[in-house]
């Protein structure tokens, strides 16, 4: 029986696997956030609702590594024995901010170069008997489908 | 801003960096006895304990001014207890000298001190999907050298910087290390033991990141009028004190957050973060870069130690591996680094290392510091930044 895939934290993105997307932040004066709450304030926006927006699922790479070791919980991870997790900071063009993601399996530090394009997709972080635990990823655009 | 008021450092103290697995007040109380000895002042002389806290060690790492001021015996005298990730100590130095220069107390003791578990810091227990630090371990596996390897990355793709010049940093401050009593780590480390060390986070390894230690410093500091009248007629001054945050928006990414600011709609500052944290201090204490004599920067990762050159305006950006290639930077250059040994010889000890800095630099401007003096040592600088953006530096002068 297939698994039910569930998000690993509730309201931080779109769960549509052909389309995913980046719940933000856009306050009153345009400045994004994210998380939308928990990103960074505009202290020059005039008071009022931040509104909740999908951001732009294409970027640059900003700069990368990766953890070789298990990193501690509250991290879970997708492999046993552990596999090293690679991690892009990526530059959103028309935010102008930079976003962390882990980068889909099987591509490594040797692949990726700063400021390669990256796109948005939906990704196992873990799994238990029930559920697969879904997160954001970063895909390079040249590594194809 | 400009000019403030200046206290003087009577006395400084510590208790050796390692992993003793001991609580972590006995380690406090060690370098407050080592530094009132230092100062030549009477515990119950003191009239205000400020202390840096620790998250890590329950109840009494949280109220650490009263936890060390009863361990020393309560006197009566006045208490706080500052807790700013990596930035404690100088916040907790930036408490005692408000008080001295608003007339509350004529002596402060200045205390942090840590036992520090095993491995990663990780974030608290539970789930806790609202907080920057546990999402970031739970979506991401993004431990601290994460971060600092994506600005190593930047290093070497914008500024040209090699793995080899990152070794360097360590090696460089493995040889200041070895004469420092107070260190955990006085191996005179090889580049080749560098580069054999496993990759943590590529392109750094384990060699050329910090630690997490157990240990202990302590500043005796006083107003300018009362060291005068106990007999301290040239003492070490802090003259500056950088307590900054960062201006909306900062794009560079940091620790412990997913995303940085965004600059669709408002124009970056002038300065970035880390450059208006340095930029503070020096307003305050009316020096300049070329002023320094030497500097204490925080080097979680060898990497970062070359960003701090930039930052702190020592070398021009992209430029900070020529300082370094050309042995500028170690004892006996033009401005030397972390002649303690650094993060790298110590491994950080969170709430005592901002102190255990101004410690260094006490030491070098009373020109006692042995094997590892910088001749002719009068202004230092002390630099370091706390989770979620919580900066510090500190100046001292003589």
């Amino acid at each position: 029986m297939a698994k039910t895939r569930v998000p690993a934290v509730e309201g931080l993105f779109t769960m549509d696997a052909a389309n995913p997307r980046l719940l933000g932040g856009k306050a009153p004066n345009g400045s994004y956030s994210f998380p939308k709450n928990l990103g960074g304030t505009d202290p020059y926006s005039p008071l009022g609702d931040t509104e909740e927006v999908e951001l732009s699922n294409r970027g640059r790479i900003w700069s990368y590594t990766n953890s070789c070791y298990p990193p501690p919980p509250p991290f879970v991870s997708r492999h046993d024995p552990f596999v090293p997790v690679t991690i892009a900071a990526v530059e959103l063009d028309v935010e102008k901010m930079v976003v962390l993601g882990q980068v889909v399996d099987g591509v490594t530090v040797d692949d990726l170069k700063v400021g390669m394009e990256v796109e948005l997709v939906l990704d196992t972080l873990y799994e238990d008997d029930d559920h697969e635990y879904i997160v954001w990823k970063w895909r390079p655009l040249a590594a194809g489908k | 801003m400009g000019k403030v008021g200046e206290v003087a450092i009577l006395g400084v103290g510590m208790h050796q960096w390692g992993k003793w697995g001991r609580n972590f007040v006995d380690y406090g109380v060690v370098a407050a006895r080592a530094a009132l000895a230092d100062a030549g002042v009477d515990w119950k002389d003191v009239g205000f304990v400020s202390g840096a806290s620790t998250m890590r060690c329950g109840y009494p790492g949280y109220v650490s001014g009263s936890t060390f001021a009863k361990a020393l015996g309560f006197t009566g005298c006045q208490v706080a207890s500052s807790y700013a990730a990596c930035a404690s100590g100088t916040t907790a130095l930036a408490v005692a000298r408000a008080q001295i220069l608003a007339g509350v107390c004529e002596v402060a003791l200045v205390v942090g001190a840590d036992t520090t578990p095993k491995g990663f810091l990780a974030p608290n227990a539970g789930d806790r999907p609202d907080d920057p630090d546990w999402l970031r371990f739970r979506l991401l596996g993004a431990t601290n050298p994460v971060y600092f390897a994506l600005h190593a990355r930047r290093r070497m793709d914008l500024y040209g910087a090699t793995t080899q010049d990152f070794a360097n940093v360590k090696v460089k401050n493995a040889r200041h290390a070895v004469h420092n009593p107070y260190a955990r780590f006085t191996k005179e480390y090889t580049m080749a033991d560098v580069e054999n060390s496993p990759t943590v986070s590529d392109p750094l390894r384990l060699l050329e990141i910090c630690a997490t230690s157990d240990g202990g410093a302590a500043i005796v500091v006083s107003s300018m009028e009362w060291a005068k009248a106990h007999g301290h007629t040239n003492p070490v001054r802090v003259a500056g004190i950088s307590l900054a945050t960062p201006t909306f928006p900062d794009t560079v990414l940091d620790l412990p957050y997913m995303a940085s600011d965004s600059a669709a709609v408002t124009p970056e500052p002038d300065d970035e973060f880390k450059v208006s944290i340095a930029k503070i201090a020096y307003e305050e204490a009316g020096v300049g870069p070329d002023d320094l004599s030497l500097a204490e920067v925080y080097d979680l990762s060898s990497a970062l130690e070359l960003d701090w050159y930039e930052h702190i305006g020592i070398a021009k950006k992209g430029e900070a591996e020529l300082l370094l290639r050309a042995g500028e930077t170690s004892i006996g250059g033009r401005i030397p680094v972390n002649p303690s040994g650094g993060l790298g010889a110590f491994g950080e000890a969170v709430p005592a290392q901002a102190i255990a800095q101004v410690c260094e630099m006490t030491w070098q401007l009373r020109g006692e510091a042995g094997a590892r003096q910088v001749a002719g040592a009068n202004v230092a600088l002390s630099i370091n930044q706390g989770l979620f953006g919580h900066g510090s530096s500190v100046i001292v002068k003589r």
